[in-house]
């Protein structure tokens, strides 16, 4: 990865019926990296990836390629880039022949493209499928065989919208693996649009958070995961418990928050405004029976309260708890059968100070819920 | 009953001679059906796919008259395009009245808007997806649209089953724009058409069982082309 932009977008607006649907100000998709976008459904991460894929002129603003502006939908450079979609949308045609399609567009000469296609099925494991018709292999297979589509044009640009989200987990698992290894043998310049912020973990070198048609956060993915800007962007990357609170007292790099009816502590460098959003993730939240005399812990927060609701979600359990403010923690199952935790039930909920990430209250869109729509149920 | 029976007899015997110059007739009649079709093709596909890409003011408006279009009557067409083409009308100087040009011209009129309503329906159903999914893979605009129209072929071999049975049936605009004349501009429907006005039956019998004939080969090698389009 280099500090080059690849692509970039500079103050584009795209309207459909006059209808402002995305405005970007600036977005630089950095050679040789992987840029994860994720959103919420209608957020405007597929209309900014057919910008970034000069299939979609905006209204306004300029798109940039290595730094040079782009005047429509050029064809010269779209050529240089490959586009994998949702749907793998393949023609009425064999496997081999939809994977040779973009590179007899390119004018590539047969035998180049025979062997393209050979080495790209092969990558993808469908190679025993070349001669089958498109139309007549699985969804899983389609996803392969679109993806062998993309990379055997050896594009300069990958851009990829939510590829596999039509998929059952376990092939979608297995899918973004094959797809990181790729990627990371041909160290492409990616866009990878996602609503699944576990893939955009995965793959992501950076991340750009999409929100209600703007760009609401841009930077390498650990720390867009660690300080979220505003509550929509904390809900996106997992923060499920999102809640107002209100700073009465700072002292040596702890600060001091009313949240309902309790007081959290948070660690927090500069300035804390007033009136913040407290954002905790789940999995930093753990649970013990009120009556657990287990050895004092270095945690700063240490709450009573009662488990509401508990949800399964795979091999973990979500426990929705009322503390005064509702809180979502994330165990294991073999904790919940250890505990015997049921709804009603009271417990002890602990979480470190490091864990607890606060969120000027001017800059944030109010939320004062536990949990959005991307990071599962709430209270 | 008889006057079928006997006339059925003298047609199979006038196909197995080939009297009457029916078999020259028949070959101009595919010539002329033939070349319109082609072209109504040109016109009829660019155009369907400008109605169905194209988001415009008035474009339900052009549907419209384009699917009235469909139905429009040969013989009025006949008369424009005879009015057009007559010696002394505007394009009277090109000498084509009475020519197989222009029945060529008259047939492409009426084929034209049943090729061009029947691509744009088409074209209007596909998913917008497969058009940026085309356009993903590197494509012109061009490529775009014959990839599109090699993905939609089986709406479109009914356009071209659709144009080709209304041009060649048709025998109002080709007898008045091409005159019917032995040996130059006399066609399957014309020569059905003057034979029965002689009270010749069964010759007139002979010509209409090679005009469904030509209809039903082309209809059924369309149709078993979309059969194994569709396994």
């Amino acid at each position: 990865m280099t500090d080059r932009a690849k692509l970039s977008v500079h103050d584009i607006t795209v309207r459909r019926r006059q209808t402002e649907i995305l405005h970007v100000l600036r977005l630089e998709v950095l050679e040789g990296e992987v840029l994860a976008v994720i959103g919420p459904n209608g957020a405007g991460k597929t209309t900014l990836l057919q910008v970034l894929a000069l299939l979609e002129k905006p209204a306004e603003g300029e798109v940039r390629f290595e730094g040079r502006p782009v005047r429509g939908r050029e064809l010269r450079l779209r050529r240089r880039m490959a586009v994998m979609m949702q749907d793998p949308l393949l023609l009425r045609r064999s496997v081999a022949e939809n994977v040779a399609t973009g590179l007899r567009l390119r004018g590539v000469p047969k035998s180049e493209r025979r062997l393209r296609v050979k080495r790209w099925l092969e990558r993808f494991d469908v190679a025993h499928l070349a001669e089958r018709s498109a139309r007549k292999i699985s969804g899983g297979e389609a996803h392969r065989v679109s993806l062998a589509r993309a990379f055997a044009l050896e594009p300069e640009v990958l851009l990829l919208d939510e590829p596999f989200s039509a998929l059952d987990q376990p092939t979608r698992e297995s899918l973004v693996e094959e797809l990181a290894a790729a990627l990371s043998e041909t160290s492409l310049t990616t866009v990878f649009v996602t609503h699944d912020r576990n893939e955009a973990l995965r793959l992501g070198h950076r991340v750009a958070v999409v929100v209600g048609g703007e760009l609401r956060q841009v930077g390498p993915t650990a720390e867009v995961f660690a300080a979220p800007v505003d509550g929509d962007v904390a809900s996106l990357v997992g923060a499920e418990t999102v809640v107002p609170g209100r700073r009465i007292a700072a002292r040596e790099g702890l600060v001091s928050v009313e949240v309902g009816s309790q007081v959290i502590e948070a660690v927090a460098s500069g300035l804390i405004s007033e009136d913040v959003l407290v954002v905790l993730r789940p999995e930093d939240v753990t649970l013990a029976l009120v009556d657990d005399h287990s050895p004092a812990s270095s945690a700063r927060n240490r709450l009573r309260g009662t488990i509401v609701r508990i949800t399964p979600a795979g091999h973990q359990a979500r426990v929705a708890v009322d503390c005064g403010f509702p809180l979502i923690a994330l165990i294991t199952k073999q904790s919940l059968e250890d505990l015997g935790l049921q709804p009603g039930q009271e417990i002890t909920a602990t979480f470190k100070a490091h864990a607890v990430h606060l969120i000027p209250r001017e800059r944030a869109v109010p939320t004062g819920r536990a949990a959005g729509s991307a990071a599962g149920p709430g209270l | 009953m008889d006057l079928l029976w006997d006339g059925l007899g003298e047609a199979i015997r006038i196909i197995r001679t080939g009297d009457y110059a029916i078999w020259e007739i028949t070959l101009r009649s595919l010539l002329i059906s033939g070349s319109a079709v082609v072209i109504s093709l040109i016109i009829g596909i660019a155009v369907g796919a400008a109605i169905a890409f194209n988001d415009f003011r008035g474009r339900n408006l052009v549907f419209s008259l384009v699917n009235t279009g469909m139905g429009l009557p040969p013989v009025v067409v006949g008369l424009l395009v005879a009015i057009f083409l007559w010696r002394s009308g505007p394009l009277g100087h090109l000498r084509l009245i009475y020519t197989p040009a222009a029945m060529v011209v008259a047939q492409t009129i009426i084929a034209t808007p049943i090729v061009t309503g029947f691509t744009a329906a088409a074209l209007r159903q596909l998913d917008p997806r497969w058009r940026t999914q085309i356009y993903a893979l590197g494509a012109s605009r061009l490529q775009m649209l014959w990839i599109v129209l090699w993905e939609t072929k089986l709406p479109l071999m009914a356009a071209v089953m659709a144009g080709f049975g209304g041009a060649i049936s048709e025998i109002g605009a080709s007898q008045m724009v091409g005159g019917n004349l032995a040996g130059d501009t006399r066609v399957l429907t014309t020569a059905v058409m003057l034979e029965v006005s002689r009270g010749n039956f069964a010759p007139a019998i002979a010509l209409s069982i090679i005009l469904l004939a030509l209809i039903f080969v082309v209809s059924l090698v369309l149709t078993t082309v979309q059969q194994q389009e569709r396994r």
